[in-house]
């Protein structure tokens, strides 16, 4: 393990990206991940570990103009049990439920499930249906400077992102869904608790008329990264979901999916699982 | 050896003030500077519950928790519960309806169950259940444990 050499817990979003360009640090959130993996040597910690839980503002949830933003440092629980989520996006607070622990969740911040850049983070797949959008933060000549990209052009790998070092993942930012919205989350694993996902999906969009529209599907621990289902969203696009428009989801959704054979799943099960799922959350929102 | 930062922080109602290396985890903290045995180390990844404490109202697992991040936090143990020779009434319900055998996951237990009841006097059954999840026993098979919870929460309701 490297030995840290300075500790900060900066209070301002200015001082922690001052730092962050320094170069060399370590970011701490809730550290459910980064615990875990310098302790079987999985990473190492950097000259400097800068803990952003003290950040003033960061972990605030809030409505701006028609846009929900959830602070980088939000917990799982924070999002959980909040008014404007529950109202407006209740697909996060029912993925939310099945993750992990209650003293998981009460750690575990959003902004470090999204830069951990796992596969199988459960809360990429609902932000995905949710359209949303990361902002990242750097300190850039002097000022604050902020860019925003799509989350699903986020990831490029499995823990790799398109951020770099000196930026902080400062909030994920999403349209606030419109009243005809329904999404629905499903993720697998062999208990119902503390279960990395051999499988989750997720479906949402506005149904009108009878008609599913603005489809979203993700999907996660099938790819490399987690991934929107685009054929599986171009089969259900405008669509009544009869029957046969199933069926041709499932079938695009098997195609959409590219999972290998790993400790916790065969190929084989997780196309079957995708299947499944695909099918179930469809049938849910025939029902809504 | 990593550098050390000094930490100021609340623990079961009384002043800490200590130095510690800025990578030691809140269990080690505890367990082998504070020599605070009751919160327990099982698999030190966060799968069991038996390191659970209490930080500002929230319980976490302590073995993934930094030590630096206390500063200025409020900590319950296994060891603030207690009054004097009075069993705090979440630890006199688990002696009374058995729930206790090896004992090595009540520490996590008891505390895990005292914020659920905390954080909701009337809870059910089953919210009991998923609000467990995260504290792993291999002796009781839960039923006693919930039983002794469910005597708490009829206590107060
Ligand atoms: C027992 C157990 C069960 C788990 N179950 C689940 C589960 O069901 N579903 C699931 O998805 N995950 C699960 N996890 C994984 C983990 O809890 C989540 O990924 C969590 O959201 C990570 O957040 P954190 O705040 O703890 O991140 P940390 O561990 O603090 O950080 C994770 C990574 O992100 C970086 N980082 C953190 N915040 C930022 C930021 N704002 N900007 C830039 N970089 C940042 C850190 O440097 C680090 O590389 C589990 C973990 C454990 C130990
Ligand atoms: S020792 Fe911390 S959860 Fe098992
Ligand atoms: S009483 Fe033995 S592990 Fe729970």
């Amino acid at each position: 393990m490297s030995d840290i050499k300075h500790y900060i817990a900066p209070t301002t979003l200015e001082q922690a990206l001052e730092t962050l360009a320094l170069g060399r640090v370590t970011i701490l959130s809730g550290g459910t991940d980064l615990t875990p993996q310098v302790s079987v040597g999985r990473r190492h910690f950097e000259d400097t570990l800068m803990n952003i839980r003290r950040i003033e503002g960061l972990s605030q949830i809030s409505m701006q103009g028609d846009e929900i933003r959830i602070g980088g440092s939000a917990t799982v629980s924070d999002i959980r049990y909040h008014d404007l989520i529950m109202k407006y996006a209740p697909l996060l607070c029912e993925t939310a439920s099945h993750f992990a622990s209650e003293q998981i969740r009460n750690a575990a911040s959003i902004g470090g499930n999204i830069c951990n850049a796992s596969p199988a983070g459960d809360m990429i797949i609902p932000l995905l249906v949710l359209g949303a959008s990361v902002e990242l933060a750097s300190w850039t000549k002097g000022v604050v400077q902020t860019r925003r990209i799509p989350l699903d052009e986020f990831f490029t790998g499995p823990g790799k992102t398109l951020r770099n070092s000196n930026e902080l993942l400062a909030a994920v930012i999403f349209k606030k869904p419109s009243a005809d919205f329904v999404g629905f989350f499903r993720k697998s694993g062999p208990r119902p608790a503390l279960e990395i996902s051999t499988v989750s999906l997720g479906i949402g969009g506005e149904m009108k008329e009878g008609k599913f529209q603005h489809v979203r599907v993700a999907m996660g621990a099938v790819g490399p990264t987690p991934l929107r289902g685009r054929q599986t969203e171009a089969a259900l696009e405008g669509q009544k979901l009869t029957r046969t428009i199933i069926d041709h989801a499932v079938l695009a959704a098997q195609q959409d999916a590219s999972p290998i054979d790993d400790i916790r799943a065969t190929k084989w099960y997780r196309n079957h699982l995708v299947a499944v799922f695909t099918e179930e959350l469809l049938y849910n929102v025939c029902q809504n | 050896m990593s550098v050390k930062t000094k930490l100021n922080f609340t623990l079961n109602s009384r002043p800490v003030n200590i130095e510690v290396p800025v990578d030691m985890t809140v269990l080690n903290l505890f367990r082998d500077f504070l020599d605070l045995k009751g919160t327990k180390y099982a698999c030190g990844e966060g799968e069991c519950g038996a390191c659970t404490i209490e930080v500002d109202g929230k319980t976490i697992n302590s073995c993934l928790m930094m030590a630096v991040d206390l500063q200025d936090r409020d900590v319950l143990t296994i060891e603030g519960l207690q009054k004097g020779n009075m069993l705090h009434p979440m630890q006199q319900a688990f002696v009374d309806h058995g729930a206790v055998q090896c004992g090595f996951c009540m520490p996590g237990m008891i505390i895990q169950a005292n914020y659920l009841v905390k954080q909701n006097p009337s809870l059910t059954r089953e919210e009991m259940k998923r609000g467990l999840e995260g504290n792993i026993c291999r002796c009781t098979g839960y039923t006693k444990v919930l039983d002794a919870v469910a005597a708490v929460v009829g206590l107060k309701g």
